[in-house]
């Protein structure tokens, strides 16, 4: 790969090879709006709603949860919280992403919205302040655009379908979240938190109200952690 | 009127915690506890929304097209397809075991 010195002496990769692997991902994940789009349909959302979901929380993984919980019957504070869980992970990125970038403290409100995996992913792969700047700025510009745009698309193309269930378009909310999890599975801790919060989930949803057994099952999470220090 | 009351707080709160990760001083979050749960937090939501969205309607649990479908994404998964043709094989073999009769 070609590298040049940057004014400040990091290496740094030219321009075009920054933007073209932030374009890559910003176009691939930008076009599962399309995914959201039709779930959120599927659900019961409507089409404003839909998009007003992908404009202000653009963060994936809640816009699925919070939809779902809300097709389940869930009320709308159990609901949130479930995706507001599973957008902290988001502070953590910003944290790596702060030290990065070292963005002037007028435009961080801005840049926050675009803190997501994918943001992070291409900046954090940069090896300078400049290049993580530009894959920051490109991806999260193009991956918002497309995943709008997208939205919007699903949205209307799954009232025109009408039953989306006949389609099987219920089942790409399950599957999204599964191939959101499967990469997070690398060590035993990762698959004893997925596997109690699976039986948890499951054994609590016929006994407890509608979006409560999610946020029961993200006990898992300390429950192992705890099983773990005291083993140790 | 209660959707837009979930989008609201939804909203709110997920704009507060990735503009608290911009702006808190790093020590506050550095903390190796406070890691290791916000990395374990969403493995434990999304095992735990994949299994009920897959085996369950309202409050009871059942099994049908849609476990079909999520077995086809995970095929697609090991075979390291793109996050697009995972979703697409789901939808596509949920739809075919129903028009089956399944």
């Amino acid at each position: 790969m070609v590298r040049q010195e940057s004014p400040g002496g990091a290496v740094e990769r030219p321009r075009t090879a920054v933007v073209r692997d932030a374009l890559g991902v910003g176009v691939a994940v930008g076009l599962s709006g399309f995914a959201f789009g039709v779930t959120a349909a599927g659900a019961g959302i409507s089409v404003l709603q839909a998009c007003a979901l992908s404009l202000l929380v653009f963060t994936g993984a809640s816009q699925f949860a919070l939809v779902g919980a809300l097709a389940a019957g869930g009320n709308p504070f159990t609901a949130a919280a479930g995706a507001f869980f599973l957008g902290t992970r988001n502070a953590f990125y910003g944290l790596r992403l702060s030290q990065l970038l070292a963005l002037p403290r007028a435009v961080r409100p801005l840049a926050a919205h675009w803190v997501i995996d994918e943001t992070t992913a291409v900046a954090l792969a940069q090896p300078g302040r400049r290049s993580a700047r530009l894959g920051f700025t490109v991806t999260g510009l193009s991956l918002y655009l497309l995943w709008n745009l997208t939205t919007l698309l699903g949205a209307l193309g799954a009232e025109a379908l009408g039953d989306t269930a006949a389609w099987g378009l219920d089942a790409a909310g399950p599957a999204v979240f599964l191939a959101l999890l499967a990469p997070m599975l690398k060590t035993a801790t990762e698959r004893a938190v997925a596997a109690l919060a699976l039986v948890l989930g499951l054994g609590l949803l016929p006994v407890l109200p509608a979006g409560l057994p999610v946020l029961v099952a993200a006990l898992a999470a300390p429950a192992v952690l705890w099983l773990k220090g005291r083993r140790s | 009127m209660t959707v837009w009351i979930a989008i609201a707080l939804t909203v709110v709160g997920c704009y507060a915690v990735k503009l608290a990760g911009l702006l808190v001083p790093a020590g506050v979050l550095e903390r190796p506890a406070v890691r290791r749960l916000a990395a374990l937090l969403p493995v434990a939501l999304l095992a735990a929304l994949t299994a009920q969205q897959t085996f369950s309607t309202g409050h009871a649990l059942v099994l049908d097209a849609r476990a079909a479908g999520l077995a086809a994404a995970g095929l697609a998964l090991l075979l390291r397809a793109p996050f697009l043709l995972v979703v697409a094989a789901a939808v596509v073999v949920t739809a075919g075991v129903r028009a089956l009769g399944g």
